[in-house]
């Protein structure tokens, strides 16, 4: 069969559409950008830094640009999938596993060894590439580059200039551009510019991206930032109180209104990266059965993880004392039990039907966290939990979570892993919001009757793995946890069967055996249940 | 414990066998000479356009049907002996059935075209197609150009393929316009152009006279019958429709027609020997469609009409209101109930048609001149709701109801422009310029 996994180092498609002079061209302007970056990571000194970084990154995002008109203006609109599996970077060919390699070691410099990307340490002054950042990081908030400044620009660029990319190549489709526009514009501005603003206005503030909320933020209740948020008055208050709405009220809200998708493929940094420079890259994940098994014992250990570590970081800087103030690690560890307990029971009470035989492991699930929690409560002395140093938990999750998983395997491995396999396998809010949706959300995926072919379009480009195709052919509506509402699959369906909507709570479940179009008798007779 | 033995492990066989498995504890076994696995046959064109990898046309993972205890047999059915209930292969050996199902599909057409068997002459509907086009056609180094001969689905669907790879397509098709014996004018017509920005050489009233060779017996060129021209080709693609794949059952008592000949219960004329998808052959066609239909859904219903049947519950193949859809490169077509193009247009159908200025979405509304009841629509570069349409049918809505709330039948992505004011205006218009 077609086994034309052309591995040779061609980035374009080997046996047919070379890539053209212009993208050529192109191409070549987007790697000398790169190479000043590589010349300032091993220390040239460049003699006008803010020219050097200009030209780099001008230089990067106009060879993507250009690139990216010639791909797909020169077609008409329409789907442009052509090649996606011949191409060696998108289908696990050698530059697949080359760009997977660089983009793996960048993150564990950058997460654990930022001396080597010039950090200026212990007062000292930047060196190498971070150095380069420092003009820009100054005209913006009036101090030196950190690795995050640099991080957070490339990681911004990224997004926008593929953002671009992105909404050439879905151009006739209106969805895919807005939802596109909005990630770059959350990512300029809330995740890059507002807090260096934010800094410039009140610099005792801790960094804090707004639309970053707990627990994908996990540091924001950790008591050095609850402290920079309390210290600072009524600013800082209001930043607080808005993060805990954020995850209790807001979220709850547009999700039950919009899916999870209003946050995973509109708001999110990590699914805003995933959606722009990681587009190339959405077909590669697993769609295998064994590889959902994974993600949910995964994902939801993540998650458990997460509520453990934030309880247990919250209750480590909460005294005993009653009069010191009202929130005691006993009103504290009561309120969480509490509030586990009504949603668990909420659930049961609503609807154990729908979850069938998860309704166990949930159960499982929640018996454990409250044990952790007495436990913790009742083993607890000043300093340690567990028997173990209160601050080692939360520097775990900091380094096997927040560092490793979100950044190295993330997106390091997006082009062996797909370019979800973060928000998928282990982020915590793409959890919380999921159980949202699978639940008490008007959210879902309408499948258009029995129109469906199998031909496995929507599977193939789901970047979740969700194996779309076999709800299609049943006639069933998608209601997933893990769907994140990019709209793929409903974009290249050849036969117009799938819909993202918001409509009624009821019927959204819809399990057929007959579709659609056949016998009206035996459809009463098979999907009566 | 009684054995079901089904020929072809396509989609009709396949739901057949899913079915009989979800209501018995039968003995199941699917015969294929084709591939290991169940795969979609519509996917295969976007293997080749590199969309897709061969296994991800496959919708079960491997350990399904074994899972399901459905067993698969790799072999070609050469004879059926209907007396002995005795499955002779090619291979050499034989397999007892007690029921046995038919579900072989289509082969592609052959007119006796001369140099039809030459190397490099291929259709474009099984596995062993797509393996030999990707042999024939992998670059546009080795196949300076293709020329395909029919303008159906596959037709268009092979242009596209080729056009994928920059592969120089020469398109003749038999009609006058695109399709036209089942597209109305005005859709027809603008396939046509479409087609033509994808900078194919459609040829229209064009066909096919002979395809020469070169000394390896190789492909070398086309000769068009109207005009004698010689067209220099690598690749000859036979896309002019598919006949039922039944010649093994020549001598088997089996009755044929041009496919297996079957009842509405998809009985044929030997007790225990069924027939569904493509390959069956109605007695009688059932309503507006044609006793044989090539078409992925009515395999599938056929398959779930029949495990009922095997599985004692008796029951009649009965679809319901003719639905279909397609994409013509990148314009998507529906069509729910019946709209006729050139072909067998009953006296009483009158269309209404809007075409957007872009030139890439219309729809042809057809009624019921007398009564003004609404027969069917077709779309193109809309979605349309295909529970909306059916609902409408069975209600036998008139035409004004449909024009007035086809905004409910939508079913475009989120945020699309729409256009049912446009249509309505241009409706209204239209029934006071008749009136």
């Amino acid at each position: 069969m077609s086994n034309k996994l052309n591995h040779s180092m061609s980035l374009a498609k080997p046996d047919a559409l070379d890539i053209s002079n212009k993208q050529k061209v192109a191409l070549s302007a987007g790697v000398i950008g790169l190479f000043i970056l590589a010349l300032a990571l091993f220390n040239t000194n460049f003699p006008n830094k803010a020219l050097f970084l200009t030209l780099s990154l001008g230089l990067i995002i106009g060879g993507i640009v250009v690139y990216s008109r010639e791909a797909y203006l020169s077609k008409l609109e329409g789907i442009k999938n052509d090649g996606v599996w011949f191409k060696s970077i998108s289908s696990r060919g050698v530059w697949g596993w080359i760009v997977g390699v660089i983009l793996t070691t960048f993150y564990i410099v950058l997460y654990f060894f930022p001396k080597y990307l010039g950090l200026g340490t212990d007062g000292a002054e930047n060196t190498g590439l971070i150095s380069l950042f420092d003009p820009l990081s100054h005209l913006l908030s009036g101090r030196n580059a950190s690795q995050w400044f640099v991080y957070g620009t490339l990681y911004t660029v990224a997004i926008l200039a593929f953002g671009y990319k992105f909404i050439l190549k879905y151009r006739h489709n209106r969805y895919q551009q807005l939802r596109t526009i909005s990630v770059m514009f959350f990512q300029l501005g809330f995740a890059f510019l507002i807090p260096e603003f934010m800094y410039v206005m009140n610099n005792d503030l801790p960094y804090y991206d707004l639309k970053s909320i707990w627990p994908l933020n996990y540091y924001i209740f950790d008591e050095w930032s609850v402290n920079g948020f309390l210290s600072n008055g009524n600013i800082g208050i209001a930043l607080l109180i808005f993060g805990i709405l954020s995850i209790f009220v807001f979220t709850p809200i547009l999700t039950y209104k919009y899916g999870k998708r209003w946050y995973c493929s509109w708001v999110c940094g990590c699914g805003g990266l995933a959606e722009t420079a990681g587009d190339s890259f959405r077909q590669l994940s697993s769609k295998k059965m064994s590889a959902w098994k994974l993600e949910r014992w995964l994902i939801h250990t993540v998650l458990v993880f997460s509520i453990v570590m934030t309880t247990a970081m919250v209750y480590t800087y909460l005294g005993y004392d009653k009069n010191h103030f009202w929130l005691t690690r006993g009103v504290f560890i009561s309120l969480v039990i509490g509030f586990l307990t009504i949603v668990f029971a909420a659930v049961m009470l609503f609807k154990r039907q729908e979850l069938e035989k998860d309704a166990k492991y949930g159960a499982i699930g929640f018996f454990i966290v409250i044990s952790l929690l007495l436990i913790m409560h009742y083993t607890g002395t000043t300093d340690h939990l567990f028997y173990i140093k209160a601050g080692a938990l939360r520097s775990a999750y900091g380094i096997y979570i927040g560092s490793i998983f979100s950044g190295v395997i993330g997106t390091g491995f997006y082009p062996i892993l797909g370019n979800r396999s973060w928000c998928r396998f282990g982020c915590p809010m793409a959890a919380i919001l999921g159980f949202q949706q699978r639940l008490f959300s008007k959210f879902r995926i309408t499948t258009n009757g029995g129109q469906c072919i199998s031909c496995g379009n929507c599977s193939n480009s789901c970047e979740m793995g969700i194996d779309v195709r076999h709800y299609a052919q049943k006639g069933e509506n998608i209601v997933r946890s893990s769907c994140v509402g990019c709209g793929i699959c409903s974009a290249v369906c050849p036969r117009g069967v799938l819909k993202l909507e918001n409509d009624s709570m009821k019927g959204r479940i819809n399990p057929t055996e007959v579709l659609l179009g056949n016998d009206v008798d035996l459809m009463d007779l098979v999907n009566q249940k | 414990m009684e054995h079901i033995v089904i020929i072809g492990n396509g989609i009709s066989g396949v739901t057949l066998a899913r079915h009989i498995r979800k209501l018995s504890d039968k003995k199941i076994t699917i015969v294929s000479a084709e591939a290991d696995y169940f795969f979609s046959r519509t996917a295969l064109m976007y293997v080749y356009m590199g969309h897709m990898k061969f296994e991800h046309t496959q919708p079960y993972e491997n350990w399904f049907w074994k899972k399901n205890r459905i067993e698969l047999k790799k072999g070609y059915v050469k004879q059926v002996e209907t007396a002995t209930k005795t499955l002779h292969f090619a291979e050499g050996d034989t397999l007892q059935y007690d029921k046995l199902i038919i579900a072989t599909g289509s082969k592609p057409n052959k007119f006796g075209w001369p140099g039809q068997d030459l190397n490099g002459v291929m259709g474009m509907y099984h596995k062993q197609d797509l393996e030999n086009l990707e042999a024939h056609a992998p670059n546009n180094e080795v196949c300076k150009r293709a020329v395909i001969v029919g303008g159906g689905l596959i037709g268009i669907e092979l242009a596209e393929m080729l056009n994928s790879r920059s592969i120089p397509v020469t398109f003749l098709v038999r009609e006058d316009s695109f399709w036209n014996g089942v597209l109305p004018k005005g859709e027809s017509e603008m396939i046509n152009r479409h087609i033509k920005n994808h900078h194919i050489d459609l040829r229209l009233s064009t066909n096919l006279k002979a395809i020469n060779s070169d000394e390896n017996g190789n492909v070398k060129s086309v000769i068009i019958e109207e005009t004698g021209e010689e067209l220099e080709c690598n690749v000859v693609g036979l896309t002019a429709g598919v006949t039922p794949n039944v010649d093994f059952l020549k001598d088997s008592g089996i009755e044929i027609g041009r496919g297996v000949k079957v009842n509405r219960f998809l009985e044929t004329n030997i007790p225990d020997i069924y027939a569904i998808g493509d390959c069956a052959e109605q007695h009688e066609a059932i309503g507006n469609r044609r006793p044989i239909e090539a078409v992925w859904y009515t395999g599938r219903m056929m398959g779930e009409t029949l495990a009922q049947t095997i599985c004692g519950n008796k029951m009649e193949y009965k679809p319901g209101h003719w639905f279909n859809s397609a994409k013509f490169l990148d314009i998507e077509y529906q069509t729910y109930g019946w709209v006729f193009g050139k072909n067998g247009r009953p006296d009483y159908e009158q269309h209404f048609h809007w075409k957007h200025e872009d030139d890439t979405k219309c729809i042809s509304v057809a009624y019921d001149k007398n009564t003004n009841e609404f027969l069917g629509i077709n779309t193109f570069g809309i979605r349309m709701r295909h529970e909306v349409f059916d609902k409408w049918l069975t209600e036998k809505r008139d035409m004004d109801y449909v024009m007035n709330h086809l905004s409910e039948a939508n079913f475009d992505p989120e945020f699309y422009s729409r256009f049912e004011n446009e249509i309505l205006q241009a409706y209204t218009n239209q029934l006071q310029t008749v009136s």
